[in-house]
């Protein structure tokens, strides 16, 4: 009996029916007994010293458990790249949400009022808000000049087009931070004591990165910390580094009391302190010849990564490696900056700087497209990358791309070319302004350069003597489909129903690490190491001489329950290996970027109305090439909600500022897309495996991100003739810019 | 905790999935923390504790309300639904299984909510239209899907699937 194969077929999710009957258990839906609740005060200055803390009478703060820089017996600093963020500020703040005293109590409404009785008393000091500010350097806030990273990318001798270029064309573009706001607030419950250590259960990407930040608090072995991934209600990258902080925050508390301690924050303190996407500037300086061939590019790319380095200098890099986006150009210099302001750090945000650059990117080849008067389909065929070409870091393109035939593709579903004739012609009768614009993109899979390789991930697959199968692997499951994935991929290779397969819940104590959640990796390359171990699983029964080469998964069982009184246990490992042909010059930021790129191009059509200056979406298609598409069902979820996120990104997420704080940070006045927001999102696939990929596949997670922003402020352009540059493009900029008399 | 350390706990009664429950509670308790505290429902999410998102969504006297923004006291022999009380056993409610097959949930937070809205939609209007569901889940918010798969399942469950 042989099982047809799951991958490319839309089995269902692994973890569906918990989740559909409310059976599935969140960090908050989790007590212990005898736990108390903790709460974090925070700074409410940006920047300053701490001069004196203070306890108002109010409360019987004998009750409370209460934590300080102080009682910190290890290292006070959160693990990650660099060892600047402290978990609770000692004496410099250097942010408005910075934390400073945690308090711990079994009654959460007494615990309220004590948090407001809590006062840091500080003398302030001179804050930056702005890029512009950090770079000019008038105060300095981090290291000598305030820069937390910088790359410089050198192709070619772009010096030397500038003087023989038809045409440079200059612009900047702007774009603005955005909240995570995944619907699970992030939270933590942990228990700890010398004898046991420390064990942490809660929502996260990356429980290893938790361990990890864990062990210098503590100072413990790792053996004796422990972190546990609950069922997460969304991610995106939110959840990537900020855990670790609130894991170290609740364990801190658990530590002093002796008892567990659940922090759980609520949606208006986890909008306002925790983790959003970079706000960016981007410079775009582009020799082109007459015939329409980019000659020379030069891109200026700055971050706002925040008070801490965190993971900036990840999100710059990524950022500034798809600052050229798909198109080949023999001449290519990329500048790039992180830079330190007196906000909250701004950290990992699905696309991790490429929706940044690539925002900038396709908004000017719209630009360059008009102003040699091009159309912007025309102008982007005769630049597009294709086999045998060369990226912006001389990565040669080795697989088989044709970008030309994913525009045509594109096009023709949204009806493009008609619909533009139309627009023109019946915009000027209307106060509606109907228009439809398109960008075209690539993100890389999995980590940069050699990130792959220093990780050196590693998945288990076990068996049970039922011949019941599980994958081991820190992956975590966060709405993507990690669970089902895995599963499909582990049952193929096995040749077993995809009822047999299951996936452990990340637990350190007992998955192996393969990685952090993210950089749409989940599938392409640990995906790749699950195909890979259960492949060995399969080869240690045959080699034991208990399963021939075809079998059943009856025969399988049979295996398993021999090989198991046999040998005691049944599992297979394995690690990854970087694929041959890469080759990263980390200094010199040339050579092979990425194992492979998903590319995509994607619609928008949308009406403005010249009246409120609303602008809707009205069709959106999404098409791209991703490698095997492994589930179609999850695949187009991924792809419809991160075109959401984007349009959320490019139209209606606008973060509010006030001296270095959040000033909306509540659902009332952030606003993300509804449903009444989102009338239709049309995805296609185009498949072309690759080789190093499970079953072919190359990672999707974030590539949805990266197009919708610039696609639907080409096509704003294209309905009103406004040129705006930056995002969010809220109704009353696009009013204020057809004010300003911009409009052509 | 639902309870406070200052607030006068009156005694309130109403059924939840077709079970009873009498307790005592502070009158202006959110309905939410007691579901989830007092009757240790945890299928009841808390997104945003103010209304907005819809996670919280329970069926209350045969309207969907944001449980977070009920007192208790308004539960006062109330019927309630909760996630918890949509399936029979272990069969799925065909809103369910039609979220399972056209994957209208992926994280699972908003789903809860999301399941609850569209029993109350499906209950109003058992056959509507595209527009009609995208209208009638308005109040809940969902980051993950983009809401294209959640329109699908809704459809797909009153068999209207065009």
């Amino acid at each position: 009996m042989r099982q047809t194969q799951t991958v490319g077929r839309s089995v269902q999710r692994k973890e569906g029916r918990e989740k559909l009957t409310g059976q599935a258990r969140y960090v908050d839906d989790l007590t212990f007994p005898n736990m108390l609740h903790g709460v974090t005060v925070r700074s409410s200055i940006p920047r300053g010293r701490i001069k004196k803390i203070h306890f108002e009478h109010g409360v019987p703060w004998g009750e409370f458990t209460i934590v300080k820089a102080s009682d910190i017996q290890g290292s006070n600093h959160v693990a990650l790249i660099l060892k600047d963020q402290p978990f609770l500020a000692e004496e410099l703040i250097n942010h408005c949400e910075e934390a400073v005293v945690l308090l711990a109590h079994p009654d959460k409404h007494l615990l309220e009022k004590a948090r407001k009785l809590v006062g840091i008393e500080t003398d302030p000091l001179p804050p930056v808000f702005t890029i512009e500010e950090a770079l000019a350097g008038k105060q300095i806030i981090w290291g000598a000049d305030n820069v937390f990273k910088a790359y410089r990318v050198e192709k070619g001798d772009l010096d030397s087009v500038w003087a023989k270029a038809d045409r440079v064309i200059e612009a900047e573009y702007e774009t603005g931070a955005q909240e995570q706001l995944y619907i699970e607030n992030n939270g933590m419950i942990a228990v700890a004591n010398p004898q046991d250590g420390v064990t942490v259960w809660g929502s996260m990407q990356c429980p290893y990165y938790v361990h990890k930040g864990l062990l210098p608090l503590f100072n413990l072995p790792q053996e004796k910390i422990r972190v546990i991934q609950t069922e997460t209600g969304g991610g995106f990258g939110g959840k990537e580094e900020y855990p670790t902080l609130l894991a170290g925050h609740a364990a801190l508390l658990a530590w002093k009391s002796g008892r567990p301690v659940k922090m759980i924050y609520d949606r208006a303190e986890d909008m306002v302190a925790t983790t959003k996407r970079h706000p960016s500037r981007t410079r775009h300086r582009t020799a082109v010849s007459k015939d329409g061939k980019l000659i020379g590019m030069e891109i200026e790319f700055n971050i706002d990564g925040g008070a801490y380095a965190t993971l900036s200098s990840v999100v710059l890099s990524r950022g500034t490696i798809h600052s050229a986006g798909p198109y080949f150009c023999p001449h290519v210099r990329v500048i790039s900056r992180a830079v330190a302001t007196n906000s909250p750090p701004h950290g990992a945000f699905r696309g991790f700087g490429a929706p940044q650059s690539l925002f900038a990117l396709e908004r000017h080849m719209d630009h360059v497209a008009r102003e040699l008067g091009l159309e912007p389909d025309e102008f982007r065929r005769r630049n597009f990358l294709r086999e045998g070409l060369t990226t912006a870091t001389s990565q040669l393109i080795r697989e088989k791309v044709d970008l030309s035939g994913l525009l045509d593709h594109a096009l023709e579903k949204s009806d493009y070319h008609a619909k533009r004739e139309r627009f023109a012609r019946e915009n000027p009768g209307s106060s509606v302004k109907k228009g439809i614009g398109f960008a075209t993109f690539l993100h890389g899979g999995g980590f940069t350069g050699s990130g792959e390789k220093t990780l050196a991930s590693v998945v288990g697959v076990e068996a049970t003597p039922h011949g019941q199968v599980r994958v081991l692997a820190a992956s975590t499951e966060i709405g993507q489909g990690t669970n089902t994935i895995f599963s499909q991929i582990a049952a193929d290779a096995l040749k077993l129903p995809y009822e047999q397969l299951e996936v452990a819940q990340p637990d350190t104590a007992h998955v192996p690490n393969s990685g952090p959640t993210v950089a749409s990796r989940t599938v392409m390359v640990v995906g790749k190491l699950v195909e890979t171990a259960a492949v060995a699983l399969r080869d240690l029964l045959i080699g034991a001489g208990l399963l021939p080469a075809e079998y059943s998964p009856e025969q399988f069982r049979q295996a398993c329950a021999g090989y198991i009184e046999k040998f005691g246990q049944l599992r297979a490992n394995s690690q990854y290996k970087q694929p041959p042909n890469i080759e990263w010059d980390d200094e010199k930021y040339q050579g092979d970027a990425y194992g492979a790129f998903s590319w995509a191009v994607y619609v928008a059509e949308v009406s403005v109305d010249t009246v409120t200056w609303e602008t809707h979406v009205d069709d959106f298609v999404a098409l791209q090439e991703v490698g095997r598409v492994m589930n179609p069902i999850l695949a187009a979820g991924q792809i419809e909600g991160g075109v959401a996120q984007g349009i959320g990104y490019a139209l209606y997420e606008n973060v509010v500022w006030k001296d270095g704080r959040m000033a909306n940070g509540q659902m009332t006045n952030y606003i993300m897309p509804t449903s009444m927001d989102l009338a239709s999102i049309r995805v296609f696939f185009e498949e072309n495996p690759y080789s190093y990929g499970p079953s072919g596949a190359k990672g999707i997670g974030e590539l949805p991100l990266d197009g919708p922003a610039p696609a639907i402020l080409n096509a704003v352009e294209n309905a009103t003739g406004l040129k705006v540059r930056k995002i969010p493009l809220m109704p009353e900029v696009l009013m204020q810019e057809a004010k300003r008399g911009a409009h052509v | 905790m639902s309870k406070s350390s200052v607030a006068k706990r009156v005694p309130v009664s109403f059924t939840v999935n077709g079970k009873s429950h009498s307790l005592e509670a502070p009158a202006m308790a959110r309905l939410l923390d007691v579901i989830r505290e007092d009757i240790q429902l945890t299928g009841t999410k808390e997104g945003c504790g103010e209304g907005e998102c819809g996670a919280c969504s329970v069926i209350l006297n045969g309207e969907l309300v944001n449980s977070c923004l009920v007192p208790v006291i308004q539960a006062q022999g109330a019927k309630i639904t909760t996630i918890e009380g949509v399936a029979q056993g272990d069969v799925l409610h065909p809103v369910q299984k039609a979220f399972l097959e056209c994957g209208g949930a992926q994280c699972g937070i908003c789903t809860p909510g999301m399941v609850l809205a569209s029993l109350s939609l499906l209950e109003k209007n058992p056959n509507p239209t595209r527009d009609e569901i995208r209208e009638g889940l308005a109040g809940n918010l969902c980051r993950c899907t983009g809401y294209m798969k959640i329109f699908d399942s809704v459809a797909r469950a009153c068999g209207s699937q065009q």
